[in-house]
């Protein structure tokens, strides 16, 4: 009895508070982040020369965007800006709409048949995975340069983003009030109006607000690859090296989007 | 049975009231939202012609894409390392950067002079795209990698500071006055105090913004920052739509490689994981990915 007693003392005064395993396992992770900061670090292609040159230009391209020419707005920039915040917001529209048969596709409780649910996270997945500029690029080239070509981008996607989101609050809805629905003996869309949808209404507008809000940061660089908006503007600017007419475009996005949050936020707090 | 007399029964007189009644309000707003849809396709000149032409042209369009081509293997490494690099030092950077301003930004244990600086530079580092910070990059430091890093490093300083600065917010000040009443100085607060509660949270972002790096840095490249995003966008303009397709490929399949590192990484950290329970079917438990941005 004595030795136990002993060999607890042992090992209660080198306590330690993960296994060997779970050290070795942080330290192996620790290991990889260092070594592929050092590697990057090594082999990442920097011209010293630019860098050198580096307070200097950003004294010239400040020299060149000061009277910042407030004139260029109202004729040019004030439309593209419109355009952008329509295609932010028909973007948003057609993903609501588009993303939520695949949300409920996605759902295992709403729909319990495992090869649908993987097609539709297939869905979702690849709508995520390819970034709203490679859309852009995708449709630009469908539909010719133009808003419609940045709609789709903005609505393929955040398809996967709403409904990924939707699919997930779908899934945690609680089974008592569609049981007892279905118990009524009501058809389908009855439990799916009163059984699912006021457990996720509030999940839903969120979702659809949030998008909103990320949508009109992205759309407004969609027109760099010719998707429409303020991201032409900003091009055709940047191209001819007009700066003092992209300091006007850079603030009223950083406007648009300041004010876009404001709302969003303040709606929120409203509904939910 | 009798039937029951009209006078006897309450509910044969008036009608029965709906027992869902719709609001006016959600009926107005789905009119208004028919109206704005309408004019906003009217003012873009969005059409169904447009739509069925662009249709048509799909069908020729993907059928370009396919079969991918990856003849040019060398460009498409080069590419995709480039972005690697990119990723890596911007997320490395901007957490570095991050973890001050985000401290500094936590109203709970900062002044007011030092936490509306703080959250402003925040603010204004979220609002621009990573894309147009590029632009200004470009500008600066020339073209290259070095303006993607820089650009994604603001990117990351806005997203992880704010996560940051909220997360310090919502901690326990319990254990901070604790640690303070030792006479413990400002420093050993944080790391005894603080640290400990925000800590796996932090681990969430640090990956989350690691895996948007990734993406965002196959992109910075279409105004000139470095990485695969000038490849593809030149590949694109010379109409090359198969080396395009391949080069998706690789950049969708090296996101979710680094989507699969990352769960790694954070069961880890959070839970405590072996590197043996990374490899158990069953180990990993299923966690919410952060949906703070995209």
């Amino acid at each position: 009895m004595a030795s136990i007693a002993a060999s607890e003392v042992v090992r209660r005064r080198n306590w330690r508070r993960f296994t060997a395993a779970q050290r070795t396992a942080r330290f192996m992770v620790y290991l990889v982040i260092v070594a592929a900061i050092v590697t990057a670090a090594q082999t990442i292609e920097i011209i010293p020369e630019f860098l050198a040159d580096a307070p200097e230009q950003v004294g010239d391209l400040l020299a060149r965007m000061w009277p910042i020419d407030w004139r260029s707005y109202p004729t040019d920039v004030h439309s593209a800006l419109i355009e952008t915040i329509h295609i932010a917001s028909l973007g948003t529209l057609l993903a609501l709409v588009l993303a939520l048969p695949v949300g409920l596709l996605a759902a295992h409780n709403l729909v319990p048949f495992t090869p649908l649910n993987l097609l539709a996270k297939l869905i979702l997945v690849s709508s995520r995975s390819v970034n709203s500029l490679v859309w852009a690029l995708l449709f630009v080239g469908i539909f010719g340069p133009g808003a419609l070509a940045g709609t789709l981008a903005i609505a393929f996607r955040s398809i996967g983003f709403v409904g990924k989101l939707f699919g997930e609050a779908l899934e945690e809805a609680q089974p008592g009030p569609i049981e007892a629905l279905a118990a009524t003996g009501a058809p389908w869309r009855s439990v799916l109006t009163f059984g699912y949808w006021p457990q996720v209404k509030p999940a839903f507008w969120s979702i659809a607000l949030f998008r909103f809000d990320i949508n009109v940061r992205e759309s407004a660089v969609l027109g760099l690859v010719g998707a429409g908006g303020i991201g032409m503007t900003l091009d055709a600017a940047l191209n001819l090296f007009q700066w003092e007419r992209v300091a006007v475009i850079l603030v009223a996005i950083l406007v648009v989007v300041i004010i876009t949050e404001i709302v969003v936020t303040q709606i929120r707090k409203r509904m939910l | 049975m009798r039937p029951v007399t009209p006078a006897l029964d309450p509910y044969a007189e008036r009608a029965r009231p709906d027992p869902f009644p719709t609001s006016i309000w959600p009926r107005a707003a789905a009119v208004a939202l028919i109206v704005y849809v309408i004019y906003a396709c009217a003012q873009m000149e969005i059409s169904w012609e447009r739509v069925a032409t662009g249709l048509a042209n799909a069908a020729r369009f993907l059928g370009r894409l396919f079969p991918p081509n990856f003849a040019r293997h060398e460009l498409l490494v080069k590419g995709l390392l480039e972005s690697l690099q990119i990723a890596v030092l911007a997320s490395t950077l901007g957490i570095l950067l991050a973890l001050p301003i985000g401290l500094a930004g936590a109203r709970n244990l900062m002044p007011p002079w030092v936490s509306w600086p703080a959250r402003a530079l925040i603010v204004v580092a979220r609002s621009l795209h990573p894309v147009i910070v590029a632009i200004l990059f470009v500008k600066a430091v020339g073209f290259g990698a070095l303006a993607g890093v820089l650009a994604l490093t603001v990117a990351s300083v806005g997203f992880i500071g704010k996560l940051f600065t909220e997360a310090i917010e919502e901690i326990s000040l319990k254990q901070v006055e604790a640690v303070r009443a030792t006479g413990a100085p400002f420093l050993s607060v944080l790391a005894f105090g603080v640290m400990p509660q925000v800590f796996s949270r932090f681990i969430g972002f640090a990956t989350y913004q690691l895996d948007s790096n990734l993406r965002n840095s196959t992109m910075v490249g279409i105004v000139g920052a470095g990485g695969i995003g000038g490849t593809l966008f030149a590949a694109f303009q010379r109409f090359d739509y198969d080396f395009v397709c391949a080069i998706l490929i690789a950049i969708i399949s090296l996101i979710m490689l680094g989507e699969v590192l990352a769960t790694g990484v954070r069961a880890i950290f959070i839970d405590n994981a072996t590197l043996a329970d990374l490899f158990r079917r069953r180990g990993l438990p299923r966690r919410d990915r952060l949906v703070e941005d995209d």
